[in-house]
């Protein structure tokens, strides 16, 4: 047993934290802490800085663009750059559609597709759950039907993240309603200026945009933008969700949530005394800190064996669940050790000397009641459950 | 024994649960609730009309109720309505006004029941978010000087009643003319009006000299109000939930029919009876020696079950719940911030196991 990183990978960490150090603009960095909403430019800089580096692709393979990173490295990246308040990745593009299509995708394809990925020309979305099917993903009713060289689709996709800056959306469709319904399933790309396709905002719990509905009426794609074969979709959108999992746990981020925590606490003081000293705080606060630091080992002991075996497995479930649940019981520290200042709605700017709390902590709120969020998507921590139970205890 | 609810203050609730659907349907409800003024403030001569202030007060002086029911059957309505008046610090000032002896203030209790003077209570600073002993705001020879924050309904209030520090030390209560108070407002994240409130030798009128034990009253008043709020809203909430429940379907049958959502609806139910219980033995301790420790309690278990109802709530939801346009994502906002009001779970905690219990003070 040896939990120390080896000198490479020291030495790593040293060059992303100097990386960083350098190109992540500061006022892109400002926003993340103080919770203020990204505008598509910001997430077009930051990765862009990252492209130039060659460290934008990092579920791609070397030849195909990547930095070819190991799992340690790319956790090692991903905990410095939370640290550092980094944007997250917008996924969608890079992360999901790069490597179906690098699987997938035909040589035409992915000659298009894949450079404009990485020049961020295309902004891509994800256009998989609809109204009626969100756990049940295969129950999904969008149509296509195949009409000469093209196909015709109808339907609706909706909590669609960030589908407000998407120009192109990749969609699991129905194509054959005859079959079973994970027979029936194809996956097809949608340039979003197509006639017929309509983007609607929805508003979250806590008053921002960041997911939308997207309506198709009779919307022409060329047969081309079929990814694997037809009626194989589910087979694409299973390897795409495997893709999903990389850095599930979130490390960074509670490792940044607990940092920001401690300061709070620090700074906090109720009758002159700091909240960092009162037992009954500072016992919640180092509670979760027993649970993150395990966390952390747990993770390390699951990166450690997709290290040796190739890809992640559904153990990789677990993490999902703790390190949601950890983020989550952070957020909601965060908002207790404020107290009555964490009411004020975010929108509202109260500046100067009407400020209540330092920039960094005025969205605690919010960012606890949007952090629900992460329970729910990427697969509920219920369905996550099942998946532990069936898979990895074999019940 | 008797836990029926007196016909008097069932024909309360129904009357209040008739009128709080029709004025704060949801979609209006919303819309008031974060547009400033952040309230219906048209709509306060209605609600006093009602009855919902008179029964904030006993007949003695001049209201038609007084006791811990009365004050619970009111905000229970209030809170399955998510109305977003400000009732609460309307009821800590009749407490307040109550203390300060008839003689002087007889014509104020007056126009604090029937509506037509709409007070703040201004308690809460930034480094004194909870404890009263806390408080650095101070009177002296008729003014104060301090910072309020986070004060309840306070834009657009009549009269604040203010706790501040005298020359002596003790604390005392003081009235401040809203509109000699310069208020910083803001809409709240679970909707409702609130402020700042900045006193600079604000001229001020001398309520109580020694204000501590009205105080602490009105306190255990405010979190037996907000215990009961939250009781209608988590009912509500759990209503709604388990209607979900039956009719979502996701893999070819309703999700109410997974084990795994029917237990924690079970377990959420149980939490929602024992803070209903709670709310209840606090409502029958107001006015004994037991008031301020059982009041504690129930804000410390209310707060509990409150965020455990907000999160299963939506997590049992899914994705819908997260919506601004779904009522739930508003009950589960309220249902959390309510715990930030007059003392969240720790604090009361740490009262409950300093106030001596009930056998202690028997002796
Ligand atoms: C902020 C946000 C962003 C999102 N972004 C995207 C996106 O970009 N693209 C996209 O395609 N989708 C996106 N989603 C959708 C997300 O993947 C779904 O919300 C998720 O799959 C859950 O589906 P649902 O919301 O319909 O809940 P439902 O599936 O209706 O589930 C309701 C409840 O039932 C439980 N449940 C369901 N089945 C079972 C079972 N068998 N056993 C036990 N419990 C069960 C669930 O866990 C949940 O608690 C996003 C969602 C959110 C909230």
């Amino acid at each position: 047993m040896d939990l120390s990183f080896t000198p490479e990978e020291e030495a790593f960490r040293a060059e992303v934290r100097s990386f960083l150090a350098e190109k992540l603009p500061a006022d892109i960095a400002e926003k993340v802490k103080t919770g203020k909403e990204l505008t598509k430019a910001d997430h077009e800089r930051w990765q862009a800085a990252l492209e130039e580096r060659h460290w934008y692709a990092t579920t791609w393979p070397k030849e195909a663009g990547g930095p070819g990173w190991t799992p340690v490295e790319r956790h090692i990246f991903d905990e410095e750059a939370a640290m550092a308040h980094a944007p997250r990745i917008v996924s969608f593009g890079v992360h999901m559609l790069g490597p179906v299509l690098l699987k997938f995708g035909t040589e035409a394809q992915k000659a298009h597709y894949l450079p404009k990925i990485l020049s961020q020309e295309h902004w891509w979305c994800q256009g998989y759950s609809e109204p009626g099917a969100g756990s049940d993903l295969a129950s999904l009713k969008t149509r296509a039907v195949k009409d000469g060289d093209t196909y015709v689709i109808n339907g609706q996709k909706t909590w669609t993240t960030l589908g407000q800056h998407a120009d192109h959306i990749f969609c699991l469709v129905r194509t054959d309603p005859a079959a079973k319904p994970q027979a029936g399933i194809s996956f097809l790309l949608v340039d979003m200026a197509t006639p017929g396709i309509e983007v609607r905002p929805i508003k979250l719990i806590e008053g921002g945009h960041e997911v939308n509905e997207v309506f198709f009426t009779d919307v022409r794609v060329p047969a081309d933008n079929l990814v694997g074969e037809e009626n194989r979709g589910w087979t694409v959108a299973k390897y795409l969700l495997t893709h999903e999992r990389t850095g599930i746990a979130g490390v960074g981020f509670s490792n940044e949530a607990l940092a920001r925590l401690k300061r709070l606490a620090r700074e906090t003081k109720r009758g002159g005394k700091r909240l960092i000293d009162n037992p009954l705080f500072a016992a919640r606060m180092a509670e979760i800190e027993i649970d993150l630091e395990a966390m952390k080992v747990t993770n390390l002991r699951l990166l450690y064996e997709a290290q040796k075996n190739g890809a992640p497995g559904p153990e990789t479930s677990m993490m999902k669940i703790k390190g949601t649940v950890i983020r989550q019981a952070l957020n909601d520290l965060a908002r207790r050790a404020l107290g009555p200042a964490a009411a004020p709605f975010p929108s509202e700017d109260i500046e100067g000397n009407a400020a209540l709390v330092a920039p960094e902590h005025a969205g605690a709120a919010a960012a606890y009641f949007n952090n629900r969020k992460i329970s729910i998507y990427g697969g509920s921590n219920e369905i996550q459950r099942n998946i532990l139970a069936k898979q990895v205890l074999g019940l | 024994m008797d836990f029926e609810i007196a016909d008097d203050r069932r024909m309360l609730a129904d009357t209040l649960s008739r009128w709080l659907a029709e004025e704060y349907p949801f979609a209006l409800r919303t819309a008031a609730a974060y547009e400033a003024p952040f309230h219906r403030p048209d709509k306060w001569a209605d609600l006093a009309e009602l009855g919902a202030l008179m029964a904030l007060a006993p007949e003695s002086r001049g209201g038609f109720g007084g006791t811990g029911f009365d004050v619970t059957t009111v905000f229970e309505e209030i809170g399955r309505a998510l109305c977003p008046e400000p009732v609460l610090p309307q009821l800590m000032a009749v407490r307040l006004l109550m203390a300060s002896g008839v003689d002087v203030v007889g014509d104020e209790l007056a126009g604090a029941l029937d509506g037509t003077v709409r007070y703040a209570v201004a308690l809460g600073e930034l480094g004194a978010p909870y404890a009263l002993d806390d408080i650095e705001t101070r009177y002296a020879a008729g003014t104060v000087s301090g910072r309020k924050s986070v004060v309840y309904g306070a834009p657009g209030a009549d009269r604040i009643l203010v706790a501040a520090r005298g020359d002596d030390g003790r604390l005392a209560l003081a009235e401040v003319d809203g509109a000699a108070a310069e208020i910083a407002a803001y809409g709240m994240i679970d909707g409702g009006p609130a402020g700042e409130v900045f006193l600079d030798a604000a001229p001020a009128r001398l309520v109580l000299a020694d204000a501590a034990g009205a105080l602490q009253d009105a306190l255990d008043w405010g979190a037996l109000a907000l215990c009961a709020e939250a009781v209608g809203a988590m009912d509500h909430a759990f209503k709604v939930l388990i209607d979900y429940l039956k009719s979502r379907n996701q893999f070819g049958r309703a999700i109410g029919d997974f084990q795994a959502l029917q237990h924690r609806a079970v377990d959420l139910s149980i939490e929602i009876e024992q803070a209903r219980s709670i709310t209840i033995l606090a409502a029958s301790r107001m006015g004994t020696p037991a008031q301020s420790r059982t009041s504690s309690m129930a804000k410390n278990l209310i707060g509990r079950a409150a965020k455990m109802t907000a999160e299963e709530t939506i997590q049992m939801h899914g994705g819908i719940a997260m919506t601004w346009e779904y009522p739930i994502s508003h009950y589960a906002k309220r249902l959390i911030m309510l715990d930030a009001q007059l003392g969240d779970t720790d604090f009361h905690l740490e009262r409950v196991m300093r106030l001596a219990g009930p056998g202690d003070l028997a002796a």
